[in-house]
């Protein structure tokens, strides 16, 4: 395995090795606190432009499943179509796994995908440095290679214009009810939990203007990067709720986001963002706890929400914003993951809500 | 919020430590009295182990030391009135007690409100065939098992459901009476035996091979539900997850695995209803996402306990505030003091949980392990490799093991049998197969061992062969000695494997690596435990060390204010939670007198791992190397080294040639005690009696010093772990097979043989002495004669039946030791007495086994007086009145040995107990009736099969005989103890032992249940009397009958119970003993 080091906007230097795809990268450096689910995770798009650290040492153990694709379009094992993050930071890499349900290694998936891996890492003090100067820019540089290579840019850039969907897909179409499904960068569980449901989605590229259409309910979903990058989104969805026809609405992480936005709230970076699977949030006003898989960068500024919203979830361990609803009409959002995919599941609830009120 | 009508609450502790039982349960409770005490809520507590921590003075505000049965349960509650009980935090005892007490009506007579988890909810899970209908209610897969009252049912559930079928009993602790059956002749014998534990047994079919793994979970009376930990078993179904290595988090799970398991195990506590801690156990299919649920334990258990020293998320602490009524969300997580305490852990490190068994301590034990627990005690490894982890769990255990690899050769005559079949040395079968060439798949077929766990092992091996290629220490790269240590190689291992030993002496060897090493910067590094991955700041100082890091997570103020207190390590026989109060009162001393308390252990059964005991806790290893990593970082004050049981008092010498500071009494005059041939040369020089003995080498010298001195000997390795440490011998075979035993655990030091004298008796000094002054003592006295392990034998303190002049004698000899040794600090000599004449057998100038027992009953902390000795602090020498009261206090043994299938349940060679109770009483039959009735001896309600023994016994027995006769009791006796009885004018059927023809027969006795209470005591230890004795020993064991081996011991009990009614015993608090 070669010598890789990896270096820090700051400085910070942490040496380790290559497993993944030979080649340099650049990007956000964020940390994972999840201690399962790298299929799930690398394959989330909200990882768009991130170099993902995770804090769990043992990574690969069970190997990668196949990356097959169920008829309905959406892959059996993976949350998209292929690896979004930019590459992945790990302290022990499993060069060997041992799974029923795996069909190659770690290294091998992201080799062929392209995607750089490194081992050797004290991710926990990678994670330190993260935390106390909040997340950083930083690359992965071969040891036997210049230094020098091309910097990357995160915030400012429309990531979800890179991941959305370029034209309209439906799935399950004649079902039932129709949900149109605006995709920022959509997790295919998302997806799978809607249809489950008996509903029809019809998945729209992040800017496209679904208000002319005919549908029952409007879904937001996650997304990579800064949601002030979206603005195109926000006004379509402003629109929607300015519409005299009103139909329920669920949004979900970048979804809350622009919901937020849209009705009026700002957004924040946050310092060193959400990305685990044991976040709790409390349904605010009642007794409720739960705890969500989270994958978020920015926040939104529950003091900014116009007087008709209200926070529906906070987030127990630093009272920032999990979700928002609107005080009469049928549209809510959450910050966290209600479909998993990594993660617990306890929040799956949310869907059904939403299709009830469909 | 919280219910406020509750003001005082009860809670049951779980008695002495059994196999099954052990110091989990110390530290539950302690947690949970804690959290009472923080509410202001008056707590009551009942539980008879007096060496335990929540025992002790101001943990909980009234303490009974009395057992834990429904009828002193109920007194104490007419007593003490208690408005809440707490069922949860004292294991399966506190649980049946809880059972019987709610169902008798008691609880409700006295409207007493359970608190946590309600009385039915604990029904519907230990009742097998309600929970296997509750869980069917939600379609939760279980085990189907058939429930049966007859052996007949059994046989014909096991021919519907297939053999192989798994056995077990209805409501027995960790699988007591239980075990597989490959065909109905096994069956017959193994249903028998659950039979006598239980009048329910289950049948069920068997999944061996299946993972298994296990979901800590947490409800709030709000239905929040959380789970704290998940865990992994190393060894697939079919060993008791006691018996199991068993890792935290899963590693060969998938997201989609874990969490289908996770939502599942909330599933089920939300419909049982939980309020507090529970615990699933999943059988997995390796090969699909099917699944099983084996059991939920509706409290706190051993796996809690682990789970909480796995994730710094302290269980019982929360769930004795759930059960107050408090909401997950109204808490607050005790390690960042910032987050909620509704979350779920995240660890970034890895755990290793190892059992830690002491099959060798027991004659004709079956080593196979199964599906009963057999291991006494347990560690934990914490590591951010795999590999780092088992390693150092694998030394942690103390057994003799450097890690994975570079042992000492077992010889195994059939490695395929032996990976099949496995017993306690298991793991260090696959390592000697993959040595051998065995691969991956071969051992994982015959193992059902997960490949991914083999596949890590194997990356060890590989490591050991670069290691063994580097044939000198000048061709050994930086990069393979780096690696080596990531994957948890100590310098030893390392050493070994590059051949430094052929150069030089090991211990120089070691340091060679050490300082090379450290010169290449290769050093480990500190990392806190924060449940949140660092996610989150925390000012935690739950530490472990690892070399997969480059940095440490605290900062070192170099002030010299930090003392380190070295703990005790695994429970074993001969050193379990008597060492950690011990060490948990160094600490607290040392914390009250303003100084850092640093405390190294690794055993998370105990309370002095808890982090909020001390001000540092390294839950690390204990080995020479690793503690010096730590002192070169903490560079101490000093060190403590005599509160933490042998384990730190071996490593005295070593420390001290490093310049470390040992507080108290120096590493030479540890040395000097230690080492028998100066002790013995100081005993000389200062006057002082000791038995005849020798130090020998040979097995001609030993012969010939026996033929010189006679049997029976006293036989001593110097520095080894308790237990072996003083073994009475008293014919060649027996020597012989100790002699075996001993020599693996110590080469440097020759085996002492002395000469033992019988029918003598045996008192104990334990002391603390200040610059060679004595400033407070305790002599106790056992009632068994000499000859009985000291850790098995009952002691009554003060000493009832010693000549005056035999305890002026003790005190003066002990004043000499201690000024010749220039003791400062804890110590203990151990006597025989016959007559007036006193020998001394042993001294260690460190805190014993009784320390906390003679503490309590004496009402001065003995540890803390010692710990103020050692701080160098003035402290005023108690008064002397206050060695004298009105009470008395007996330590009483507890045996496993229904445990520990085919082992001879007979005291004497080696020690045997696994815990001790201590009980308070106005007179001796008082206390040792409560103390008899605490180690689970019952009061014979009408029939008792006496073989007495050698001539000597017989006669020593026959008051005691007819006293039972004359008390309606019928005896039965075999035929010498017959005839001798006769001739004495006392009532007796004849029965007949196994060897010789006639009816009845004494087993047939035992297994109608005719017989109540056996009194069996060995004439001596030859091998027929021992198969006829041993016969009746085991069925009694088997049966559930009580028994009793000694003859001072029986005739006492009897005495007791004859003369004093338990309706007559003083219910009084260890307050009102005055």
């Amino acid at each position: 395995m070669r010598n890789v080091t990896l270096i820090l906007d700051d400085g910070s230097r942490f040496q380790g090795k290559s497993f993944g795809y030979e080649k340099p990268v650049a990007g956000e450096v964020v940390f994972n606190t999840a201690m399962m689910g790298y299929p799930e995770s690398l394959t989330d798009p909200s990882y768009a432009g991130q170099l993902m650290a995770l804090t769990y040492p043992l990574v690969g153990n069970y190997g990668v499943p196949p990356f097959t694709m169920e008829e309905n379009g959406l892959a059996t094992f993976m949350e998209s179509d292929k690896i979004y993050a930019s590459a992945i930071i790990v302290s022990d890499y499993s060069a060997e796994y041992n799974h029923w349900n795996a069909t190659e290694s770690l290294a091998d998936w992201l080799k062929r995908e392209q995607v750089p891996g490194i081992t050797g890492i004290d991710t926990r003090q990678l994670t330190k440095v993260l935390r106390e100067h909040g997340v950083m820019m930083g690359k992965i540089v071969f040891d036997d290679e210049p230094e020098h290579i091309p910097t990357a840019d995160y915030s400012g850039v429309n990531f979800v214009d890179k991941v959305s969907c370029k034209e309209i897909i439906r799935y399950n179409e004649g079902a039932g009810k129709k949900v149109v499904l605006v995709d920022c960068g959509v997790k295919h569980n998302i997806i799978r939990c809607l249809i489950n449901r008996g509903v029809e989605v019809i998945r729209v590229p992040w800017n496209y203007d679904f208000n002319d259409m005919e549908f029952d309910g409007l879904f937001l979903a996650n997304g990579p990067g800064d949601p002030d990058t979206c603005e195109a989104a926000v006004v379509n969805i402003r629109k929607f709720l300015n519409s005299p026809v009103v139909k329920p609405c669920m949004g979900i992480c970048m979804g809350n986001q622009l919901l937020s936005k849209a009705a009026g709230a700002s957004i924040y970076k946050l310092k060193y963002g959400h990305r685990s699977h044991n976040q709790p949030v409390r349904m605010v006003g009642t007794e409720k706890c739960f705890i969500t898989s989270q994958n978020h960068g920015y926040a939104v500024d529950n003091d900014t929400l116009g007087a008709d919203w209200e926070p529906l979830f906070i987030n127990m361990n630093d009272g920032s914003n999990e979700g928002v609803r609107h005080k009469t009409r049928p549209w809510f959002s959450a910050q966290f993951h209600p479909e998993a995919c990594s993660g617990p599941v306890d929040t799956e609830f949310l869907f059904d809500d939403f299709v009830k009120l469909l | 919020m919280i219910d406020n009508n509750i003001k005082k609450v009860l809670l049951l502790g779980s008695g002495a430590l059994k196999i099954g039982e052990a110091g989990e349960f110390d530290y539950s409770g302690s947690q949970a009295l804690k959290a009472l005490k923080e509410e202001g809520i008056e707590t009551v507590l009942i539980n008879p182990n007096i060496a335990t921590v929540q025992t002790s003075e101001g943990v909980a505000d009234q303490i009974y030391f009395l057992p834990v049965t429904p009828f002193f349960v109920e007194k104490v509650i007419e007593k003490e009135r208690p408005q809440g009980i707490l069922l949860a935090f004292g294991g399966q005892t506190a649980l049946n007690c809880g059972v019987a007490l709610y169902k008798e009506g008691v609880l409700e007579k006295y409207n007493v409100k359970v608190l946590g988890t309600p009385v039915q909810a604990i029904i519907d899970t230990e009742d097998r065939e309600l929970f296997v209908e509750k869980l069917d209610e939600i379609q939760v897969k279980t085990i189907k098992s058939q429930a049966c009252e007859t052996i007949g049912e059994a046989r014909k559930a096991a021919a519907e459901l297939g053999y192989p079928v798994i056995i077990r009993a209805a409501y027995a602790l960790g699988g007591l009476g239980s075990g597989f059956c490959d065909n109905e002749e096994d069956l017959n014998k193994l249903a028998e035996k659950a039979f006598s534990f239980s009048p329910q047994v289950l049948v069920e079919k068997s999944l061996k091979g299946w993972k298994e793994i296990e979901y800590e979970v947490v409800r709030d009376r709000y239905d929040n539900c959380i789970t704290v930990c998940n865990m992994e078993n190393f060894d697939p179904l079919g060993i008791h997850t006691g018996e199991s290595i068993v890792i935290a988090p899963s590693q060969t799970l998938t997201n989609s695995e874990y969490h289908k398991l996770r939502a599942l195990s909330i599933k089920i506590i939300r419909h049982i209803g939980i309020v507090g801690e529970c615990n699933v156990q999943y059988a997995f299919d390796p090969e699909s996402e099917d699944y099983r649920v084996i059991e939920v334990n509706a409290r706190l258990s051993r796996s809690s306990a682990l789970a909480s020293k796995a994730t710094g998320y302290p269980l019982a602490f929360v769930a004795a505030k759930l059960g107050l009524g408090y909401g997950l969300f109204e808490l607050k997580n005790s390690v960042t003091r910032t987050t909620s305490a509704f979350f779920e852990p995240a660890l970034d490190y890895v755990v290793c949980k190892i059992p830690r068994w002491d099959l060798g301590k027991f004659r004709g034990v079956d080593r196979e392990l199964g599906s009963s627990m057999k291991s006494v005690g347990e560690v934990m490894a914490i590591g951010r490799t795999f590999e780092e982890a088992i390693q150092k769990g694998l030394r942690m255990i103390g057994q003799g093991m450097h890690g994975f690899v570079e042992n000492k050769e077992l010889k195994i005559a059939d490695i395929d049998a032996a990976l099949r079949e496995p017993t306690d040395k298991r793991i260090f079968i696959i390592s000697k197969a993959m040595k051998q060439g065995y691969t991956i798949d071969q051992i994982h077929e015959l193992t059902k061992i997960d490949k991914w766990f083999l596949q890590k092992l194997q990356n060890i091996i590989r490591t050991a062969i670069e290691l063994h290629a580097c044939k000198s220490i000048n061709v050994l790269d930086n990069e393979l000695l780096r690696k080596a240590k990531i994957q948890g190689f100590t310098d030893f291992q390392v050493a070994r494997a590059i051949g430094l030993e052929n150069e030089m002496d090991i211990d120089d060897a070691i340091l060679v690596i050490r300082n090379r090493r450290k010169q290449a910067g290769i050093v480990p590094f500190v990392k806190q435990i924060d449940t949140l991955a660092a996610e989150y700041p925390a000012q935690t100082n739950y530490l472990y060390l690892t070399y997969s890091g480059v940095a440490h997570d605290i900062r070192y103020e170099d002030d010299k204010r930090s003392i380190v207190v070295l703990g005790s390590g695994a429970y074993r026989i001969g050193s379990s939670v008597e060492f950690d109060w011990c060490g948990v009162q160094a600490l607290n001393t040392i914390r009250k007198e303003g100084l850092r308390s640093v405390m190294i252990n690794y055993n998370p059964e105990t309370v002095s791992t808890d982090y909020d005991m001390c001000d540092r806790l390294y839950f690390d290893e204990l080995t020479f190397e690793r503690v010096l990593d730590i002192l070169d970082l903490e560079c101490p004050k000093g060190v403590i080294v005599s509160t933490g049981g042998q384990i730190p008092n071996n490593l005295a010498m070593r420390l001290d040639e490093q310049r470390v500071p040992i507080l108290g009494t120096t590493a030479k005059s540890i040395d000097n005690a230690e080492d028998r041939e100066k002790f013995s040369a100081m005993l000389n020089r200062i006057g002082v009696d000791q038995p005849e003995w020798s130090a020998l080498t040979s097995m001609e010298d030993v012969n010939e010093f026996i033929d010189k001195v006679g049997f029976p000997v006293l036989v001593r390795p110097s520095y080894v772990l308790s237990g072996a440490a003083m073994n009475v011998c008293s014919n060649q075979e027996e020597l012989e097979r100790f002699l075996k035993l001993a020599a693996n655990v110590s080469q440097k030091h020759p085996v002492v043989i002395s000469k033992f004298m019988l029918n003598a008796k045996e008192v104990e000094m334990d002391a603390v002495a200040r610059n060679g002054e004595i400033i407070a003592y305790a002599i106790s006295e056992h009632i068994e004669f000499a000859g009985v392990h000291s850790g098995d034998a009952t002691i009554q303190f003060p000493a009832q039946k010693l000549y005056v002049e035999t305890v002026r004698r003790i005190k003066r000899i002990s004043g000499e030791i201690a000024r010749e040794l220039k003791i400062s600090g804890p110590f203990n000599i151990q006597f025989l007495a016959r007559d007036n004449e006193i020998k001394v057998i042993e001294c260690n100038l460190r805190a014993s086994r009784s320390f906390p027992f003679v503490s309590k009953v004496l009402k001065i902390n003995l540890i803390e007086l010692a710990t103020k000795v050692m701080l160098g602090l003035p402290v005023e020498k108690p008064n002397k009145s206050l060695f004298d009261f009105d009470y008395v206090g007996i330590k009483a043994s507890q045996f496993s040995f229904n445990r520990l299938q085919k082992a001879d349940p007979v005291l004497g060679v080696d020690m045997a107990s696994t815990g001790e109770v201590g009980c308070l009483g106005d007179d001796s039959s008082c206390a040792l009736l409560k103390a008899m009735l605490s180690v689970g001896q019952r009061i014979p309600a009408k029939n008792i099969l006496l073989s007495t023994g050698g001539a000597k016994q017989k006669a020593g027995m026959l008051d005691a005989a007819r006293m039972l006769h004359d008390h309606g009791y019928k005896l039965y006796a075999t035929g010498g103890t017959s005839r001798y009885l006769t001739e004495n004018g006392i009532p007796n059927e004849l029965v007949y032992w196994p060897s010789e023809e006639g009816k009845p027969q004494a087993l047939d006795l035992l297994h109608d249940k005719t017989i109540d209470m056996v009194v069996n005591i060995p004439k001596d230890l030859t091998a027929g009397e021992l198969t006829n004795g041993y016969k009746i020993r085991r069925a009694a064991v088997d049966l559930n009958i009580p028994l009793i081996t000694n003859s001072r011991l029986a005739s006492a009990f009897i005495q007791a119970f004859c003369t004093i009614s338990p309706e007559d015993l003083a219910i009084k608090s260890w307050a009102e003993y005055k």
